[in-house]
């Protein structure tokens, strides 16, 4: 095992730990995410076939359709949603989620932005803690 | 630089123009600071994507709206419903989910919108003018609205795009400013014939390759031998908007802040320049397709939906014509393109043709498909793109004749003339 730390931007700050999943393709919920499984179901994407409930999900961006935010938000309703979400560039679509979670259910979850060089040391399988002022404390397996 | 709210901003968050307008303008205003805004700025119309009904969540926030007594401050119109009022029935529709969509629409309504139940508001007397700053959502509807017409707005979510209509207001960042709208990357066609780009199967294709090279970065296209119609260029930028996440394109010579491409770049460099060559297009165009055989269940046109001008050009198509008794032919679009061809008389020949019409929704707002569906076909890349992660579709693209055809033959065929090497 090994520890490494990470500054984020907490894009929406909060607590969370969790497994990661990573990919570099951006991602589009609607069409991409089964909010009533967790699962990512598009087929086009790298991560296809994986469950992102409960793991911390690591992706660039939200791609296309403008109803990722809305599909985000069923699933954090539904409990089926990633624990925190770890992006490159400040994701509007994905904060607006967490920022409508936390006015109608508050349920919030953490959203930060790494610098593109960060993100690159992320792997799916890491453990990790997400604290409330954006730093990640990533444990890897050799 | 922080971020400051003017005094009726100020006002607005801390209650004095009731609950409703106090909801929306603490999400707008938490995440205006999370986009880094400086303030907010004045809006004069607004287009909500968030009418398309996908659960609980969704349903409850329209709600909490609508009861704290939601009104919209600028005309607003409203995005495809979960569903077709009139003939929801005719399909696999569950009640139980026709009445929560309905519940959604309902919601929407009472607001003081305009119930458009359309994805192309462009194609509506709402369509906004050049220069207007807008809030819109829906992918297809935001990439028409800046580089089609030169209206801004930013790329906004659900949810998002009823703040600002409720409130007036919108974060003054991306595309709403000058110095965003600059196109990024150059894409310079190479040897595409005219011939190609004359047809309608080009542009969704040209879009999904776009969408998927340039992501988020502003391309500038250049090269094209002709001026390309509302209806291409629409399925240019739904493809563009669904493989990636464009909210403006540049075309040399066609879109309006585009006439040269020093203009179109605002005086800068491309950070990148690509060759866009047959090849390219013939490997985007086989990614659009996600079937391995000839079958067909069902053609699907309409996305983003069907414009009068589509009307007319299917119409001669299917003319004297029937499609094959194991295909089924839908169109989907909004009521006020529909009440228009049949004023036109276009409806006649589709219906003698067996097409089936669909209303102020989208096969893929809507659980509307039979499970004995499985294999479709349509002329969208967008439909293409998102039908097998939505709907759990196999489907093949091809050109508006194309899918004609097939549906006379009972069987995916296709006329690559145009494409082969």
């Amino acid at each position: 095992m090994e520890k490494i730390k990470l500054i984020g931007k907490p894009v929406i700050a909060g607590n969370a730990s969790g497994v990661a999943l990573v990919s570099r393709e951006p991602l589009s919920f609607w069409g991409g995410y089964d909010w009533k499984s967790g699962e990512i179901t598009d087929r086009r994407h790298p991560l296809s076939g994986e469950n992102a409930k409960g793991k911390v999900l690591v992706v660039p961006f939200t791609r296309g359709s403008s109803t990722t935010t809305a599909v985000l938000l069923e699933a954090i309703r539904e409990g089926t949603a990633p624990v925190a979400i770890i992006t490159t560039a400040t994701d509007f679509f994905f904060a607006l989620a967490s920022v409508v979670a936390g006015e109608l259910y508050e349920k919030s979850f953490p959203l930060i932005a790494l610098s593109e060089s960060d993100f690159d040391l992320l792997k799916t399988g890491d453990q990790i803690e997400i604290t409330k002022d954006g730093e990640l404390i990533i444990e890897q397996r050799n | 630089m922080t971020f400051t709210l003017s005094d009726k901003d100020q006002e607005m968050l801390q209650g004095a123009h009731g609950p409703a307008v106090k909801m929306a303008m603490s999400i707008l205003a938490r995440m205006a600071e999370v986009a880094g805004a400086k303030e907010l700025l004045d809006i004069t119309g607004a287009h909500i994507d968030s009418t398309v009904y996908i659960g609980d969540a969704g349903l409850e926030f329209a709600e909490r709206l609508a009861s704290l007594g939601a009104k919209v401050a600028v005309p607003t119109t409203l995005n495809v419903s979960g569903l077709d009022e009139h003939h929801w029935k005719e399909w696999a529709v569950p009640p139980l989910w026709a009445k929560q969509a309905q519940r959604q629409m309902v919601a929407y309504q009472s607001m003081g919108t305009i119930p458009t139940w359309t994805c192309a508001p462009y194609q509506t007397e709402m369509k906004p003018k050049f220069g207007q700053q807008i809030a819109w959502g829906e992918s297809n509807a935001i990439v028409f609205a800046n580089s089609v017409i030169g209206a801004r707005t930013e790329r906004y979510p659900d949810m998002f795009d009823v703040c600002c209509a409720v409130t007036g207001r919108a974060p003054a960042i991306g595309l709403h400013l000058t110095e965003n709208r600059a196109g990024k990357i150059l894409l310079k066609l190479k040897d595409i014939p005219e011939a190609l780009q004359m047809g309608d199967d080009f542009y969704p294709v040209l879009g999904h390759y776009l969408g998927k090279i340039t992501l988020d970065r502003i391309p500038v296209i250049e090269g094209m031998s002709m001026i390309p119609n509302d209806d291409q260029l629409k399925a240019l930028g739904a493809a563009a908007a669904s493989s990636g996440a464009v909210a403006l394109f540049h075309i040399v010579g066609v879109t309006p802040e585009a006439p040269t491409v020093e203009a179109a770049f605002q005086g800068h460099a491309p950070q990148e320049t690509i060759i866009v060559t047959m090849d390219i297009l013939r490997q985007a165009r086989l990614e659009l397709t996600h079937t391995d055989n000839t079958k067909l269940d069902m053609v699907v046109l309409g996305s983003p939906h069907f414009s009068l001008a589509e009307f007319k050009q299917l119409a001669p198509l299917v003319a004297g014509k029937k499609k094959h008794v194991g295909v089924k032919f839908l169109v989907t679009s909004s009521r006020a393109m529909t009440q228009l061809a049949q004023q036109a008389g276009f409806l006649d020949q589709l219906k003698e043709f067996g097409a089936q019409l669909t209303v102020d929704t989208c096969i893929l707002t809507t659980p509307m498909l039979p499970k004995e569906i499985e294999f479709l076909m349509t002329n969208s890349a967008k439909f293409a793109y998102y039908a097998p992660g939505l709907l759990n579709k196999k489907i093949a693209f091809g050109s508006l004749a194309d899918c004609v055809n097939s549906a006379i033959v009972g069987e995916i065929v296709r006329d690559e003339t145009l494409w082969k090497k």
